[in-house]
């Protein structure tokens, strides 16, 4: 068995190597994917910082402090970006030299205003992710234990196509009063994220993969669809239910099958994006790993998020083929929460133990977690949002005092 | 047994209720699988509450028209038309067989620009979430499902959303005219303006328009992502929603995840010329015929019907029974945990409107 594996573990091994791992040895294990380290780690590494909007200042000092107390070695080179205040944003060269230089990055939530001062149609997050192509966006959605909330072990990743399809900002007047909105959608990145997800599926031993979509609006009589259908492979429920193909989404799901061909260890299936949002409020546990083009895929984040306690407790991170970006999982900046103290640090800091996993600094990433775990288990300091009365302030010293090395 | 369902149908219809002066006809598409069950259940609870209706039955099992396609039959295009107001069972739509979507073809046919969609915690129907009341109102004839789609080149695949001022405008006014008349205090504009900012910004800029010309009803803007985050955590902080096409689509059926599914959430159509008011539920051909149905989806469209024609006693007598029988528990069918077959709930309900009568 595992010497029919192996060629197809080291396979997937590269093809991982160069999106996530800096260092792990070359091996890709099959269940966890972080390993602890064979020796301590000398000397320093550095990361980009962007603290962003709203309450994102706020939460990278805490981070900051959290990093001090438990003795981290990184250092930050913090650059500012922001579309609220031109003038005080860092070009956006300089920030993608930084992350392309360091590899690794740290960042607040980005405002997005519904006008930029220039026309421009596309947001300063939508071209951080184009120039650094950030394809890849990754929300591991886990209850904590100790969360009061409605829904219980919920534990899914949602993978989310994040360089095209609606947010293609390529918007036009046809004439005065009507608006045509494209959504472009490539053979090409589509393949490459149903090929991230697979590839995600099998390095963190997941079973299942679900491709979300909405391929069942609208019939083109181009006999595209039934070619797709010839091309389905055994392992695919419920593709030709209905006889109606969405064009876009029925590229983005051809694709997704096709890569599932390549995974037979790995369950497949596809949902309608109304019924996945039905079935995920209702009954979430029927979920493993999700894949979506990148509406969906904001949708599904956040209501995600909103499951196991909202935008202040999921992290996130960004992949491209050579950085890594890590955020809060639902974005959100606050912004009416400034200055008051009250913003909940716990997305930014699991965000931040998540980078110095991905850097091979686990000691530190897991102590750092292993502390978060246990003020929300212990569940003494909670923010307000956790239905609690501490301030971010109280909430980062109890993470400190737990912090043990 | 779905021709004992339509002779079924058909007596019922016969009791009628002729000696009230103002009788109104309605339009009724029984629908498939599940459809005439559900619809005969109706339609006796109905006559039980001596509603001023005359129901009109239509088939619209498609025909193939002049120009070779299969649509809907002329006899049931006029008879909505004639009579306005329509109720609708689940239809089915036929696999493989070049056949348009029955559900858009009516859409188009009767120009229903919004959909109506109230989310209301069933008491006695336990879900994770109580006291949901939410409304959403989707508009439903443009946006994403303009239908305009090519590949460019090969792999590459551009589809159009179309946002227009007219029907913006109009589902926007809308949202606020349907809060006013049943006694709602909010409408929030559901957009994603951030990412298109002109397409939703064009929305966006309608409902605010519409805001300033109904200043009685508090309005905000919220951002797709925060609604769907807000909606699971806390459902109550919103009330009427407004939004384009495919934001409907899938805030609507949350929503009814939240209240335990679409087997209890109505489902309204509002068009220009008239309404037509249907359950979004699927046909469920594997229990079909066998008397095992929830009626409710059907029931609670129609007591929307009834509300639309201004019925309102009616109505709040129908509802009131039925969802006395949901929360007492004793009958409820198979999809609520109980075990009562679909004549029994219906007979339940029946039963609650003669003695509220009496």
């Amino acid at each position: 068995m595992a010497s029919r594996l192996s060629p197809y573990l080291s396979k997937v091994g590269c093809v991982l190597s160069g999106v996530q791992c800096r260092s792990l040895h070359g091996i890709a294990p099959l269940t966890s994917a972080v390993q602890s380290p064979v020796t301590k780690p000398e000397g320093r590494t550095t990361a980009t910082l962007i603290p962003g909007d709203g309450v994102g200042p706020e939460l990278c000092q805490v981070v900051m402090d959290v990093f001090k107390s438990a003795g981290v070695p990184m250092d930050f080179e913090e650059r500012h970006l922001t579309e609220l205040y031109a003038r005080r944003s860092d070009s956006l060269e300089e920030v993608v030299a930084s992350i392309k230089r360091n590899g690794v990055c740290l960042k607040g939530i980005l405002a997005t205003p519904d006008h930029s001062s220039d026309g421009e149609l596309k947001t300063l997050n939508m071209k951080l992710r184009d120039e650094l192509d950030l394809y890849a966006n990754v929300v591991h959605v886990k209850s904590l234990p100790g969360l009061n909330v409605r829904h219980k072990n919920v534990n899914m990743v949602v993978i989310r196509e994040q360089t095209e399809g609606e947010y293609s900002a390529l918007e036009h007047e046809s004439v005065t009063g009507v608006v045509e909105c494209l959504k472009i959608m490539t053979r090409e990145k589509c393949r490459r994220i149903a090929k991230f997800a697979f590839d995600y599926a099998t390095k963190y031993g997941r079973k299942k993969v679900t491709a979300v979509h909405k391929a069942n609006i609208m019939k083109l009589g181009d006999g595209l669809f039934l070619r797709q259908c010839e091309e389905v492979n055994r392992n695919i429920i419920n593709v030709c239910k209905g006889n109606i193909m969405k064009l876009g989404d029925g590229l983005f799901l051809r694709q997704c099958e096709e890569v599932s061909a390549m995974y037979p260890n790995i369950e497949f299936n596809n949902m309608i994006i109304d019924n996945c949002t039905m079935q995920m409020v209702s009954n979430p546990h029927q979920f493993d790993v999700l894949v979506l083009p990148n509406l969906y895929g904001n949708i599904v984040d956040n209501l995600a998020s909103g499951l196991v306690g909202g935008a202040g407790v999921v992290a996130g991170e960004s992949y491209s083929g050579n950085a890594v970006v890590f955020e809060p999982g639902a974005r959100h900046t606050f912004s009416e929460a400034v200055g008051k103290n009250l913003a909940n640090p716990t997305a930014m800091l699991l965000a931040s133990a998540n980078l110095l996993n991905h850097v091979n600094l686990q000691y530190h990433g897991n102590m750092i977690k292993a502390a978060v775990d246990r003020v929300i288990r212990t569940g003494k300091v909670r923010t307000k949002d956790m239905g609690g009365h501490a301030t971010t302030h109280h909430y980062s010293q109890a993470v400190m005092e737990n912090l043990k090395y | 047994m779905a021709g004992w369902c339509r002779s079924l149908v058909k007596g019922v219809r016969s009791v009628g209720v002729r000696h009230f002066s103002d009788v109104r006809t309605v339009t009724l598409i029984p629908g498939d699988g599940i459809g005439p069950e559900i619809s005969a259940a109706v339609q006796k609870i109905f006559s039980t509450a001596q509603v001023p209706i005359n129901w009109e039955e239509v088939d619209v099992t498609p025909v193939k028209g002049p120009d070779g396609k299969f649509g809907i039959p002329p006899a049931a295009i006029d008879s909505v038309n004639r009579n306005g107001i329509g109720l609708k069972g689940p239809l089915m739509t036929p696999v493989g067989k070049g056949h348009r979507s029955l559900n858009l073809a009516i859409r188009k046919e009767f120009n229903l620009y919004a959909n109506v969609r109230p989310c209301r915690s069933v008491e006695g129907y336990e879900t994770l979430y109580r006291d949901v009341d939410v409304v959403t109102i989707r508009e439903n004839t443009e946006g994403e499902y303009s239908g305009i789609e090519h590949e460019i080149v090969d792999g590459v695949v551009q589809s159009i959303k179309l946002i227009t001022e007219q029907a913006s405008r109009r589902v926007a006014e809308y949202a606020f005219q349907y809060a006013r008349n049943n006694g709602r205090s909010k409408v929030t504009a559901v957009h994603k303006a951030n990412i298109m900012r002109m397409s939703d910004g064009l929305f966006l800029r309608c409902c605010r328009d519409a805001a300033e010309r109904n200043p009685d009803i508090r309005f905000e803007e919220k951002y797709l992502d925060t609604v769907c985050l807000n909606m699971v955590q806390d459902p109550s902080q919103y009330d009427v929603l407004v939004m384009p096409n495919l934001y409907g689509d899938i805030l609507s059926d949350l929503c009814a995840g939240l209240v335990g599914g679409l087997g209890l959430t109505p489902s309204g159509n509002i068009g220009e010329g008239g309404a037509v008011f249907e359950s979004v539920h699927g046909t469920a051909p594997d229990i079909a015929g066998e008397d095992k149905a929830n009626p409710t989806a059907l029931l609670l469209s129609a007591v929307m019907m009834l509300r639309y024609m201004d019925l309102q006693s009616h109505a709040t007598v129908i509802e009131q029974a039925c969802f006395d029988t949901i929360r007492e528990g004793n009958y409820r069918t198979g999809d609520l945990g109980g075990k009562a077959k679909c004549s029994e709930f219906t007979d339940e309900i029946c039963k609650k409107i003669e003695e509220s009568n009496s």
